[in-house]
């Protein structure tokens, strides 16, 4: 309610700043976002534009760090595996999010403050820790290993492999999911679903066709949002997956690090940066997600 | 199908209802009985918290009932699903469905139950006719003003011909003018439609204008059902006088043999006491219409009550104007004169109070209620029905 | 006026608001939320050698080991300093920005506001990645201005978004309201001003400390051997040579980042208690 929901405010809101003693202040506040802007153009903006520089013109000028990605065999590979690992990610977090989040905006505050509690701490709380706790629980051995042998199934290692990055994962986005889920569910009115099952509408299709829909936006930020972080993701892959069925972030990191190839590392983050920049303007068309991540960051 | 032997009479009965909400000790509706006919426009009137909307959402089948049941046409219906009921619906808030046009809207519970295409397209025509609103099908709510959306609501809630339609203070959060054009709307679609009408309000005002009956609710139990001008009129207790409408109220002790209520200075006469009063604290109700000021006591007519007061105050309030009074025994109570006649007095003189003993109302004094009068509203009382 | 309408949620629906079915359901996904992370602190307590879980036996050889080691120890003081600067850093600009987005009006402030959350945006292995591609060049790798620097830049989201929530709640006629009473612009500012939105910087500080104090993908890229933080320590410590002591750790961080971020909260409710 109070969480500023457009990112670019109505010009009115440019006036009500002025107040009585407002208008000789005004353009000194201008001044205040000039030493972060200035930082960010000096090491984030201008990083991020020289090394897709770099990739046009390290070590050669031209297309060649890009041609390079369609024809050494590995690029290609690992750039459809990572996106269909984000795919699935996105997709099964916002299965298990949803119903969490739905939860949220129909119970007490008290149990809601217990909930909110529950999805942050995971959100803040070390990631080393938690990749940690999931390379214990998927070795060989581990808890998942020795829960599947009770049943008689034998041998589910997961560790070192892609489908135990993405189930790690997929707990690691939850909170990604679940924050603007639920700040995009609590602005849907629940007596709507009264109202349609007044109007003669069973429980579930009540819900399928009133709620459903109205929480798509929801949803669909709350997709991307998780897509796009899954896929620039390295600690987890680089912890718990394997060279063998490496992701981009580690191609990125390896081309770095082991060759000093910054020209084919920019460019593969230059398609990472690119699809992630895709994606966002897909989704913008649909939801605003400046906003939903602004909310899901503060938890408003 | 209503054979009528006594079980399956017509209509809705609420019999001995009662909700306790989980978590908490005290009811929000306590032994609720209430009879409804078919075709009543029956209004669920108190404060917030008094336990009305509980009552009404019961009845929808929103909140399960914990204890009584509810009865449609002489059948339970406490444990049915609200799909099932076949009622209408008004929210305050309007619910109506944002990602739908009006007319898919109000094409909602024909869909739900089963309708061809032609079928839904008449009678979504015809519902939107009813309130105006042809040339706004294919809006979404969110381009209506908000009497337009509450006239979407009521088509929607009354297209498929429910049971009986159940208001929940649907014009709350209209302004004045656009209440009142709704209030007439309202009046309007209950005589076409023929259908019974459950109207939840906190307004003394809409309650009286619209209402068949009234049920005032207080604290999860009814205090009271009656004609509007019943409850104006012969209000049985305080809570119900003072909600309803302004009145002055002296407070005393019944003494039924003698006929009259011992107050601090002076023993009004009251005609028609419950025996059961007799020895308890009872209170005078009398209307600000029904008091007479005299400048002369010699012209109180014959056989009214009479008692000396103080014009504190009078307000002009249009059509009429509102004098502020105090007695001698502390009580502060007010009259009314219609604009165009002459004032008796000015503030600060003293002046005859009478009134005719039948339009005084002697109920039992709630022992916790302060001992001042209050009036429950200070202006613009109703001018009675 | 709500009090009266037809309340949803915890009111009505199916009255207690939850069916069994999806109480279990969020009770699994809880579980699934928090579980992970609260494996590490019984497997610190171990007093094996290997990762079994559930241990054997107890001991608290490998917190011994975490504050004996010179390395664990100094990786956590790298941490915690860097986080403090970072902390600093970021709130001073963040608050800075946050303010002049709400009380100036220019044109390009939604270009700014994108600005400042983009680096939670760009995959931040592209960040990490650029990042070290021009330290190289400016030798600020392994230094602590560059750590600084760069979390700084990643810090500087939460505190911008924390900062203008907590601002656009802010009533602005209040302001007008102090100056009707007599109050000079410094005076408003510090009287009224500063109390409403201390909380709002409180929280960017300690989002930004707790930020930099997790990061591991940019520090990877800037450690040297001589400079790493608690995170880098703990990732290496996972791939080369791994022993509990890193389970001590990990325990270690997700109790104190917890205390931590539950501190503004309680800050908050003594406030609105007081």
């Amino acid at each position: 309610m109070s969480a500023p929901t457009t990112s670019a405010p109505p010009p009115a809101a440019v006036t009500n700043g002025a107040g009585l003693a407002g208008r000789p202040r005004r353009r000194a506040a201008g001044w205040f976002i000039l030493p972060a802007t200035a930082l960010l153009l000096v090491f984030f903006c201008y990083p991020l534009g020289n090394i897709i520089w770099r990739s046009f013109t390290d070590p050669s000028a031209g297309l060649g760090n890009y041609t390079k990605l369609l024809d050494d065999g590995v690029s290609v590979t690992v750039l459809t595996r990572t996106l269909v690992t984000a795919l699935i990610v996105g997709a099964c977090t916002l299965v298990i999010a949803y119903p969490y989040a739905y939860a949220m905006t129909r119970v007490t505050p008290r149990t809601r403050n217990l909930m909110t509690v529950v999805v942050l701490l995971p959100f803040w709380t070390s990631m080393m820790a938690r990749n940690f706790a999931w390379y214990m629980l998927e070795q060989r051995g581990g808890l998942i290993d020795d829960a599947f042998s009770a049943i008689g199934i034998g041998g589910v290692v997961l560790l070192g492999s892609v489908a135990g990055v993405a189930v790690a994962m997929v707990q690691v986005m939850l909170p990604f999911a679940v924050l603007p889920l639920y700040s995009g569910m609590e602005g849907i009115d629940k007596r709507l679903l009264d109202a349609a099952t007044s109007l003669g509408a069973p429980r579930w299709r009540a819900f399928a066709r009133v709620y459903l829909p109205l929480s798509l936006p929801a949803v669909l930020s709350g997709f991307t949002l998780v897509f796009i972080l899954t896929l620039g993701f390295y600690v987890t892959p680089a912890l718990l997956g394997s060279p063998q069925q490496s992701l981009v972030p580690q191609l990125i990191a390896t081309r770095v690090t082991d060759l000093l190839d910054f020209g084919g590392a920019g460019a593969l983050g230059t398609v990472l940066l690119a699809i992630t920049l895709l994606a966002l303007f897909v989704v913008s068309r649909f939801a605003n997600l400046s906003s939903t991540t602004e909310k899901a960051v503060t938890n408003e | 199908m209503s054979q009528s032997d006594n079980s399956s009479s017509p209509g809705i009965r609420i019999a001995g209802v009662s909700k306790v909400y989980s978590g908490t000790s005290r009811p929000a509706v306590d032994d609720v009985s209430l009879d409804i006919a078919d075709g009543e426009f029956i209004t669920l009137l108190g404060p917030s918290g008094s336990g009305k909307t509980t009552m009404l959402s019961m009845l929808a089948g929103f909140v399960s009932v914990s204890g009584g049941k509810i009865e449609i046409d002489g059948r339970d219906v406490s444990r049915q699903k609200p799909h099932k009921r076949n009622l209408g619906v008004v929210f305050q808030q309007y619910a109506l469905f944002p990602h739908m046009t009006v007319t898919k809207n109000i094409a909602f519970p024909l869909q739900q139950r089963r309708m061809s295409k032609a079928q839904i397209a008449a009678k979504v025509g015809e519902a939107l006719k009813l309130v105006h609103l042809e040339e706004y099908a294919d809006r979404l709510p969110s381009q209506l003003s908000g009497g337009q959306q509450q006239r979407v609501a009521l088509a929607r809630a009354v297209v498929y011909h429910p049971r009986a339609l159940l208001m929940d203070e649907p014009l709350g959060a209209l302004d004045r003018k656009l209440r009142d054009e709704l209030q007439r709307e309202i009046a309007r679609m209950h005589r076409e439609l023929g259908m019974t009408f459950i109207f939840v309000t906190h307004d003394q005002h809409e309650a009286l204008t619209l209402s068949d009956r009234i049920a005032v609710f207080n604290e999860g139990r009814v205090e009271q059902v009656g004609t509007p001008s019943e409850l104006y009129e012969r209000p049985e207790t305080l809570f119900v006088a003072q909600f309803l409408g302004e009145s002055t109220c002296f407070r005393g002790t019944v003494d039924v043999s003698a006929g009259v209520l011992r107050c601090g200075g002076f023993t009004p006469r009251a005609p028609r006491l419950d025996a059961r009063l007799d020895g308890s604290d009872g209170v005078a109700v009398i209307r600000p219409e029904r008091l007479e000021l005299h400048t002369d006591a010699a012209a109180v007519p014959a056989g009214h009550n009479q008692v000396r007061g103080t014009v504190t105050e009078i307000v002009y309030v249009g059509n009429h104007h509102q004098v502020g009074l105090r007695f001698p025994d502390g009580t502060s109570g007010s009259a009314m004169r219609l604009a165009g006649r002459s004032l008796p007095a000015v503030p600060g003189e003293e002046v005859t109070v009478s009134w005719d003993p039948e339009h005084q109302s002697i109920v039992a004094d709630p022992a916790d209620e302060p001992t001042s009068g209050r009036a429950a509203e200070p202006l613009g009382a109703p001018a009675g029905t | 006026m709500s009090e009266s309408a037809l309340k949803p949620g915890v009111r009505a629906g199916r009255d207690g608001g939850l069916g069994w079915g999806l109480k279990i359901v969020v009770g699994l996904i809880g579980l699934l939320l928090i579980a992970p992370t609260a494996v590490v602190i019984p497997m610190s307590f171990s007093s094996g050698t290997t990762f079994q879980f559930p241990p054997e036996g107890w001991s608290l050889r490998w917190y011994e080991s975490f504050f004996t080691s010179e390395r664990w120890m100094r990786s956590l003081l790298t941490s915690v300093q860097i986080g403090l600067l970072v902390a600093v850093t970021a709130t001073v600009l963040g608050v800075a920005v946050a303010f002049g987005l709400n009380r100036a009006g220019f044109r390009g402030r939604g270009a700014i506001r994108s600005l400042m959350l983009a680096p939670l945006i760009v995959p931040s292995i592209v960040v990490a990645v650029a990042i070290y591609g021009v330290f190289l060049k400016w030798q600020l790798n392994g230094t602590a201005l560059g750590y600084v620097v760069a979390h700084t830049v990643m810090a500087l989201p939460f505190v911008v978004t924390v900062m203008s929530t907590s601002l656009a709640g802010y009533d602005r006629t209040l302001d007008t309201a102090a100056a009707t009473l007599g109050a000079t612009a410094w005076t408003t500012f510090f009287r009224i001003t500063v109390p409403l939105v201390a909380p709002g910087v409180l929280s960017g500080f300690v989002f930004a400390f707790v930020m930099s104090l997790d990061e591991v993908v940019i520090a990877l890229f800037l450690q040297t051997p001589d400079i790493q933080t608690l995170p880098v320590q703990m990732y290496n410590s996972i791939t080369l040579e791994i022993d509990p002591t890193i389970a001590a750790a990990s325990s270690l961080m997700v109790v104190a980042t917890s205390i931590v971020l539950l501190m503004p909260q309680f800050v908050r409710r003594k406030r609105s208690t007081s």
